[in-house]
């Protein structure tokens, strides 16, 4: 009866792994490696929206400040106060897990689309903030910082306003610094790797079940003693941190970040990306990511060729979401996939419509 | 025998409607109990209040003594009250043994940490899990299909597929809302075997349904509504010749004719 039978997971890793590792073999100019690594830190963000967007059924229209908040830790902590980049990590992490908890505990009790609109809102604040933060500096702290002969962003962080900041150092283990192109590559997609793995447990896990189930039926899910509030913060929260991660990964290997990055468009953004690559659909975080990136790419290079379409990119991405929508409303990944599977249903169950067991079996598939 | 259940003085209003009104009855442990009554007359609004997904405007609902009426739907599950819908409400998006194993959440203990990790033994609950899963599928007949999308089987393995997923709470009260429309003949004669098999494995049943010979046949005591009241309740033989039940039965058949 039971065979060895390797997970989707298992086969998805190692089939990963290896284009992961083969793909620089490929690139002539190393150059063209920095896009295929923005695609592994967009693909962390579209995981974790991938799973509030598909599981928990919310949408989060101010992911971008996730994002931000976890560049800007990385680099205030590193650029200001020292700190290493591994704790400097961590510690953007956890405070956009802090901040999403404070966020999407009062929209996440209710019924609707709360969420989207508090983001919405959220991502706003965040923008200003990273813009004017400089002129929030308190006199006093000015002060302190002009008696002790030290800089002011010593007492009291600074954002650096639209200019951002400078100058974030790399990753590094030991001696070895993550300085080359091909280096951040392989850095950022292992990340990437491991969130996409670790996301993966989650679905196929009891949590996974409950918030597919919530997805399902909201009613029914809550009468088999599914606390649904709770499980839609908890998967809030680990979007944020996952925002947060790759927005920390983000500075520390652009080694400059400023508000720009982190503005609405790059919210919307992420959430074409979760369209495209499929809701409720893990690995196709990595397509829609690596969709969105190329093509906003190539729109540059047409940009930079034809300056008349430079503005174009917002108005492609606006029309590619509402296509996927009215015609692959499952994303790309779900589509293709399960017309695979009608196709190679179609074939194998056609001639034995009259033996149920043997259907099943294919169903099972 | 011991009273599980408590109705007091139950009233819901929706926008000045009253769908029930001042329904006071209680369910003893291990009987069969049901309730009936005309179209509209608040039984699936009642049943939708025991399991917490309805707030009650006022009221309450006590279960061994302790007040539920103000909890959470989860947190009823977790007492030991389980249901079914009237409109099959599945877990489309998932196979017939997955759907199950929600069931078995509250019996499962795996947070969102340990899962990413896959730490403490994770791997060996969700086999655990799942064989509790296949179990709760043999008692209803499902166990050749669990690997099935829910959504292709047919209506009535679907209604069963429920009562498999609400039975793996372990529920100690089982809410079932209409479980016999929509079946076969065959089918109900099957639903009611595997009723009384769910009764004496020590679960008490409370039933809503339109099926009144299905109704009359397994029950011990019947609670009828209508408009909102309750106008009858006790064993099938009384309710059967009570006066107002005749007369807002009869009142349907005549408005249908």
């Amino acid at each position: 009866m039971t065979r060895f039978r390797p997970s989707l997971t298992m086969i998805s890793a190692v089939v990963g792994i290896l284009l992961v590792t083969i793909v620089p073999c490929f690139v002539k100019n190393s150059y063209a490696l920095v896009p295929l690594t923005f695609i592994a830190i967009f693909t962390i963000v579209v995981i974790g929206l991938n799973l509030l967007m598909g599981y928990a059924g919310q949408v989060s229209l101010g992911h971008a400040a996730f994002f931000a908040i976890g560049a800007y830790t990385s680099g205030i902590l590193t650029t200001q106060y020292g700190f290493s980049p591994w704790l400097a990590m961590p510690a953007g992490m956890v405070l956009a897990g802090l901040v999403a908890f404070l966020v999407g505990m009062p929209c996440l009790r209710l019924h609707g689309h709360y969420l989207a609109m508090a983001t919405l809102g959220f991502g706003m604040i965040i923008y200003i903030l990273l813009m004017q933060w400089p002129d929030f500096t308190p006199m006093p702290f000015e002060r302190l910082g002009a008696l002790l002969h030290i800089p002011a962003s010593l007492v009291w962080p600074t954002t650096g306003g639209a200019s951002g900041l400078v100058d974030i150092p790399e990753l590094a283990v030991g001696p070895f610094v993550f300085h080359e192109n091909i280096q951040k590559f392989y850095l950022t997609w292992a990340f990437a790797i491991l969130a996409l793995l670790l996301c993966a447990n989650i679905v196929n896990s009891r949590v996974g079940r409950a918030l597919r189930a919530v997805h399902g039926s909201e009613a029914a899910a809550a009468t088999l003693g599914v606390n649904i509030a709770a499980y839609k913060i908890q998967v809030f929260v680990l979007s944020a941190v996952l925002a947060a991660l790759a927005g920390s990964l983000y500075a520390h290997v652009v080694n400059f970040v400023s508000p720009p990055t982190f503005n609405f468009i790059r919210s919307v953004d992420f959430v074409v990306m979760v369209v495209i690559g499929g809701m409720a659909s893990i690995w196709g975080a990595v397509l829609g990511a690596g969709t969105i990136v190329l093509l906003g790419n190539w729109l540059q290079d047409v940009g930079a060729k034809y300056p008349r379409f430079a503005e174009f990119d917002l108005i492609i991405h606006s029309a590619i979401l509402i296509l996927v929508m009215i015609f692959m409303p499952a994303g790309i990944v779900c589509t293709v996939r399960d017309a695979v599977l009608r196709w190679l249903r179609g074939r194998t169950a056609a001639p034995t419509q009259t033996a149920p067991a043997h259907v099943e079996e294919v169903a099972t598939k | 025998m011991t009273t599980l259940l408590d109705v007091k003085n139950l009233t819901r209003a929706f926008d000045g409607l009253i769908a029930v009104s001042d329904v006071s009855f209680s369910i003893t442990g291990g009987q069969i109990k049901a309730l009936i009554g005309p179209n509209g007359a608040g039984k699936s609004t009642l049943l939708n209040m025991v399991s917490g997904t309805l707030p009650p405007t006022s009221g309450l609902i006590a279960y061994q003594g302790r007040v539920i009426s103000n909890r959470p739907p989860h947190r009823i599950a977790g007492y030991g009250i389980a249901r079914t819908f009237q409109n099959v409400e599945l877990f489309m998006n998932m196979t017939v043994a997955e759907n199950v194993m929600v069931g078995r959440h509250l019996r499962s203990r795996g947070m969102l940490f340990s899962a990413m990790f896959r730490l403490f033994g994770t791997a060996a609950e969700e086999r655990r899990v799942r064989e509790d899963a296949l179990r709760f599928l043999e008692r209803v007949g499902l166990h050749d299909q669990a690997d099935t999308p829910a959504s292709e089987l047919p209506f009535g393995r679907q209604r069963l597929l429920e009562i498999a997923r609400a039975l793996a709470t372990e529920p100690r009260l089982l809410l079932l809302d209409e479980a016999a429309s929509g079946l076969s003949t065959r089918e109900k004669r099957d639903l009611v075997s595997l009723i009384y098999a769910i009764r004496d494995a020590g679960v008490t049943i409370f039933m809503v349904d339109h099926d009144m010979d299905l109704v009359m046949s397994i029950s011990d005591e019947v609670v009828v509504l209508d408009h909102g009241e309750k106008i009858a309740e006790g064993t099938p033989t009384d309710v059967q010749h009570d006066e107002r039940v005749i007369a807002a039965y009869l009142g349907e058949e005549a408005a249908h004719a």
